[in-house]
Parts: C-alpha cells; sequence; structure tokens
C-alpha cells in the first residue's frame, strides 16, 4: 500500500466521477487538436501556393525602382556581390534562400533581350517551373513553407516542399527562356553569341508567363565580365519566410543593409502572413478559453472530492499524515487526469480533424504524433493549474473538525 | 513515565465570551497504563484526546511525551510522533470506505513507507491477531459494526506505537461487542505493554482503566488507580 495506490484504487472505485471529471479537458484538448490539426496542414497548403509564386523579397539599389529590376535598363543602378556575404554572415534567420542577380538588356543579333547573371545553386526554387526542366541539383530549404525544425514542431514533412537548385551551370553554358529561344530559334545543345562571347544552349525553359520566357541566363560571373559590372548585381532576390517576415525581417535586413531598398511582393507576403496570423489567433483564443473552461472543471470537480473526502483527510491527518502527502494525493489524482484527459484528447481531436478536415476545409488531415506530447503537456498543466487551490485548502483543512463531522 | 499534562489551558471564543474546555489538567501516565477518561457531555473528554497529540491546539501548559515536550513543536513534527508513535480508535471507526481491510489497516505504514512485503506481513499477522483473517478483502460496508470496530484496531497498532488514544470506542456498539472490544483492548494492553487512553460514558468501560480519570466542566475531579 502507497499513496499512490491509495489514489488509483479510490479513481477506480470512483468511475463515473471520474469520468465526469475527464469530461471537460478531454472535449477541450481535442478542440485544439482537431483546430489545429487543420490549420498546420491548411498553412502548409497556403505556404506551398504561395511558395510557388517566387520570391518575396528584393534587395534593389537605393536609388533603383522595382520598374528598373523588370525593365533592366542598360543604366540602372547595382550594388556590390559583398551584400550577399553580409547577409549571409548575419544572424538573420527566415532568409536561407538568396539569389542574386545582374540583369541588363543587351542585343542578339537585332533582337533586344535580357541577359540575367544567375549563381548556380543558389538560384532559389522561385522558379519552379524550372524544375521540370531537369536541371536539378540537390535540395534547398524552402523559406515560407515549415523549415525542417517547424516541421518537426508539427511533426510533419512534406517533401514536396523541398526545393531544387541549379546544380552547375557552366561558364560557356546558357538557360533559354520560351520566348526567347522562339524568336532567336535556339535549340538545346545549339549555341548563341552575346556581345562576342559563344554560349551553349543546355536547355530550353518551359514557358511560365513571365518576364523570365524573354530571358537568357547566364553564370553570373561570365554575364558580370561581359557587362563589365565585377562584383556588381542589380538585385538580391530572396525567398523570405513570411513568419520571418512579420517577425521584422525587413527591418533587420535594411539595418545591415543601410544603402538599398528592401521591398516585399506585399500582396503574396501579407496574405501568407494574414492567413497565418488568423490560425494562430483562433488556435490561442481557443486556448484561453480551454485553459479557463477546463481549469475551472477540473478543480470544481477536486473541490468536490475534497469535500467529499473531508473525513478520509482528517483520519489521514490523525494518523500523521502530513500536509505534503495530501497535496501528493490530489495533485497526484490531477495528473493522472491530465494525462488521462491529454490521451483521450489527442485521440478524439485527431480522428475529429481526419474525419471533419476534408467536409469543412477539402483537405486531407493526417495524425500529427507530436501533438500528443503537447496534449499531455498542456492537459496536465490545465489539469494542475485548477487543482492547486482546492489542494490547498484541502492540505489546511483542521483534521479535529473534520473527523467530528459524523 | 511516558506522558505528563501539566496545567494544560484549552480556551474557545464563544459569544464573545472565552470558555474553558480544559481548565489547567493535570496528570501523569506511566507506561503500560491503562487510562479511562471519563465525564458527561461537554466535560472536555475528547478534547484533552485530541489535545495531547495536537489535533487541537491548547491554549497554554505543558505537555510531555516520552521525555520530550510536546506542546509547542510545529505541525509537521507533530504528525511524525503521531504517525510513529501514536494509534487513534474512535467511536465511529474512521475506515476509509474504498479500501478493504486489509488495506485499511496498512494505511499507518503506507504513511511510513514500510516496504509492501513487510506491511503486508504484518497486516496479516495483526487481522489474525484481532479475528478478521477471513475478512482481509472485505470492505468496510460488507463488515459488521464490531468486526469494522476490531479493523480500526489492527490499523491503531499495527505499526507498534507506544501509545493508544481511544474516544468511545465502543460508543456505537452493543453491549456484547462492547465488552469484547473491551476485552480486546485490555490484551493489547497487557500482552504489548501498550499505553492506552480511552475516553468513555460507560462505567463498565471505565472499570477497564488501571488509572481513572473523571472530567467535569473542563476539571479533573477525581483521579485514582
Amino acid at each position: 500500500m502507497t499513496i499512490s495506490k491509495l489514489v488509483l484504487i479510490e479513481l477506480w472505485k470512483r468511475k463515473s466521477q471520474l469520468i465526469s471529471g475527464l469530461l471537460a479537458i478531454t472535449l477541450g484538448i481535442a478542440v485544439i487538436v482537431a483546430i489545429q490539426s487543420v490549420s498546420v496542414v491548411s498553412e502548409q497548403n497556403v505556404a506551398r501556393n504561395l511558395d510557388n509564386l517566387g520570391a518575396n523579397i528584393l534587395v534593389l539599389p537605393q536609388a533603383a525602382s522595382i520598374d528598373d529590376y523588370y525593365t533592366s535598363d542598360i543604366d540602372a543602378p547595382t550594388l556590390p556581390m559583398d551584400y550577399v556575404e553580409r547577409i549571409l554572415t548575419s544572424t538573420l534567420a527566415g532568409v536561407d534562400n538568396m539569389s542574386p542577380k545582374l540583369t541588363r538588356r543587351v542585343k542578339v543579333g537585332s533582337q533586344s533581350i535580357v541577359l540575367t547573371g544567375i549563381l548556380p545553386k543558389s538560384e532559389i526554387a522561385s522558379k519552379p517551373l524550372w524544375q521540370s526542366s531537369g536541371l536539378m541539383g540537390a535540395g534547398l530549404k524552402t523559406a515560407c513553407a515549415p523549415t525542417q525544425s517547424a516541421n518537426q514542431s508539427h511533426g510533419m514533412e512534406d517533401k514536396k516542399l523541398q526545393r531544387k537548385a541549379i546544380d552547375t551551370l557552366y561558364s560557356d553554358d546558357c538557360l533559354a527562356g520560351f520566348q526567347v529561344a522562339k524568336r532567336l530559334k535556339l535549340a538545346v545543345n545549339g549555341r548563341v553569341s552575346i556581345m562576342g562571347k559563344e554560349f551553349k544552349v543546355v536547355k530550353i525553359l518551359s514557358e511560365t508567363g513571365t518576364v523570365d520566357d524573354d530571358r537568357i541566363f547566364a553564370n553570373l560571373k561570365d554575364v558580370q565580365v561581359l557587362l563589365k559590372l565585377e562584383n556588381q548585381v542589380s538585385a538580391i532576390e530572396i525567398m523570405g519566410c513570411c513568419n520571418a517576415i512579420s517577425d521584422g525581417l525587413l527591418g533587420r535586413l535594411r539595418n545591415i543593409l543601410p544603402d538599398t531598398r528592401v521591398t516585399t511582393i506585399g500582396q503574396i507576403v501579407s496574405t501568407q502572413i494574414e492567413t497565418n496570423q488568423m490560425m494562430k489567433k483562433i488556435t490561442l483564443v481557443m486556448l484561453v478559453i480551454i485553459f479557463f473552461v477546463g481549469g475551472i472543471s477540473i478543480g470544481n470537480y477536486i473541490w468536490a472530492n475534497v469535500n467529499e473526502r473531508k473525513r478520509e483527510i482528517g483520519i489521514l491527518r490523525m494518523m500523521g499524515a502530513e500536509r505534503s502527502t495530501i497535496y501528493k494525493m490530489f495533485l497526484l489524482k490531477a495528473l493522472i487526469l491530465g494525462v488521462a484527459g491529454g490521451i483521450l484528447g489527442y485521440m478524439l481531436g485527431t480522428l475529429a480533424g481526419v474525419v471533419l478536415g476534408p467536409y469543412l476545409a477539402g483537405i486531407v488531415v493526417k495524425p500529427v504524433y507530436i501533438y500528443l506530447v503537447w496534449s499531455i503537456i498542456l492537459s496536465v498543466a490545465i489539469s494542475l493549474a485548477g487543482s492547486i487551490f482546492p489542494t490547498y485548502l484541502a492540505a489546511k483543512f483542521d483534521p479535529h473538525s473534520n473527523l467530528q463531522e459524523d | 513515565m511516558i506522558l505528563q499534562g501539566d496545567n494544560i489551558l484549552k480556551q474557545y471564543h464563544h459569544n464573545g465570551g472565552l470558555i474553558n474546555a480544559l481548565d489547567r489538567v493535570s496528570f501523569t501516565v506511566q507506561k503500560g497504563d491503562f487510562v479511562t477518561v471519563t465525564g458527561p457531555s461537554g466535560s472536555g473528554k475528547s478534547t484533552l484526546l485530541l489535545s495531547i497529540f495536537g489535533l487541537i491546539r491548547i491554549t497554554s501548559g505543558n505537555i510531555i511525551f516520552d521525555g520530550n515536550r510536546i506542546d509547542s513543536i510545529s505541525d509537521l513534527k507533530l504528525a511524525h510522533i503521531r504517525k510513529r508513535s501514536v494509534g487513534y480508535i474512535l467511536q465511529s471507526f474512521a475506515l476509509v470506505p474504498y479500501l478493504t481491510t486489509i488495506q485499511n489497516v496498512m494505511i499507518p505504514l503506507a504513511l511510513e513507507k514500510i516496504p509492501r512485503k513487510e506491511q503486508f506481513k504484518r497486516a496479516t499477522e495483526i487481522l489474525d491477531y484481532v479475528g478478521l483473517s477471513d475478512r482481509m478483502e472485505h470492505l468496510p460496508r460488507e463488515l459488521s459494526a464490531g468486526q469494522q470496530q476490531r479493523v480500526a484496531i489492527a490499523r491503531s497498532i499495527i505499526h507498534r506505537p507506544q501509545i493508544i488514544m481511544a474516544d468511545e470506542p465502543t460508543g456505537n456498539l452493543d453491549p456484547r461487542l462492547s465488552l469484547e472490544i473491551l476485552e480486546f483492548l485490555s490484551k493489547i494492553n497487557r500482552e504489548n505493554k501498550i499505553t492506552i487512553i480511552m475516553v468513555t460514558h460507560s462505567p463498565i468501560a471505565a472499570e477497564y482503566g488501571t488509572m481513572k480519570l473523571h472530567l467535569n466542566e473542563g476539571k479533573i475531579i477525581a483521579s485514582g488507580k
């Protein structure tokens, strides 16, 4: 016989009370798990879709406009290549995928095209459609989609979110946009002369419907030499993590790059930020409600239990039980309720998410196993928080007056 | 000497005035004594019993147990003394309703964190001693009043206390069962040399005492062996 066993026996012998005590906390945890399971998948879907839209932060020279970036005028301002290193060596989070570019409008024969210098492997997934070109290298981390650590905390990993970089783009190689290839009648393994330098066309890119269709992409170093703009770039495209942007990434970028313009593609970013923040707010509101409702419910149950067992508490105190023993009895009970409520709530909430997700949000929800741990932690916290005051009163009971309640 | 009370005063506030539940009570109990405390209702018998080991805190006076003053020590230390050295028997049996006979008997050992095997061994021995070895797995509601009180007695002696405090242990029993319980307490007193202080209304029960205290209005008005 131990105090723990006494607690277990009491719980077992009063099963109906146990069930009613568990109900509120189980349902509360279930609601949180269901909302969170659906919202995580939904957030990932939004992230994936927006991710496909491309880079969301542009670092431009102070004097340049967005138009300069797109029109690629011959005298558009540039910024030093060192700025890339300045970002990379900073402690900024959420700027994993960067792509420095030097872009200029040049003549190829009688045709005007845009020549863009890119760095292989760092040409980020802002060109998802390139992935079908077969120029796939190692996977890059996505920016707005959950990172590896975020994936772990969400308990899921989405392989589709792993982007690919262009692994190699040799000095004499180039990639031709769909429209420019058509206009210049370029073919794979054919050659094209740009400003006196011969390039081998290693790939014709699929049609994207963007300005990239009118561009020829070559190695950044080659383009810098050709344009006599060594160590200069027109812009640094960044696929910044939207959460990081909402946490003030732009301001921090401006701090380390004071003579630049740091802009976002506002609509894309704000859409994602708003979606993510709305989900977070809903979960937070639910969490607060459930914390209070669950805590009060468990507190009520423990208080009723304390009152029902006043004599027993008196008997134990008479026999020499310390106040700490009374604390142990009721807090252990609350702990058991918390663990059970967490497990049951997780199971119920996950089931609700899996069953209702496709109907309510049109998404397929899978169990997020890490939520089991969080459910238990949350449930135990609620249960203990609700039980502390009744337990404190139980430990303070005068044993003598309780014994005389016959 | 195992227990000594000296000028014990216990006052209550009542209707704006002070009532002396115990009015400068003094006594000395030797080891192995069977003390009976008698007196009319409200004379302070139960207050005295509950005051001795701090279940009710006295207003003034000294209480010495086993050579140590215990009237001014902390609740925690008093709880330790009750746990190790005192057994309580109450009129209402005070059994935990959802525990079986053997589980009820093992509670004092559980509080002392005695290993389970030892608990079980001692509990079976004690239940055999009180004649309840065939009722070990019964709940209190499945036992007769006499059996319930024997469970309470078993529980009060399982941790080998130095003293048993019994508050009207036969108050809920018929005369035959009362005698049975009194005989049993007497046997425990004789065989185990456990000091017993028993509060009772019954003159028959009082006759079992080797030392008798009679209280009236909070004062000892008679004592003797």
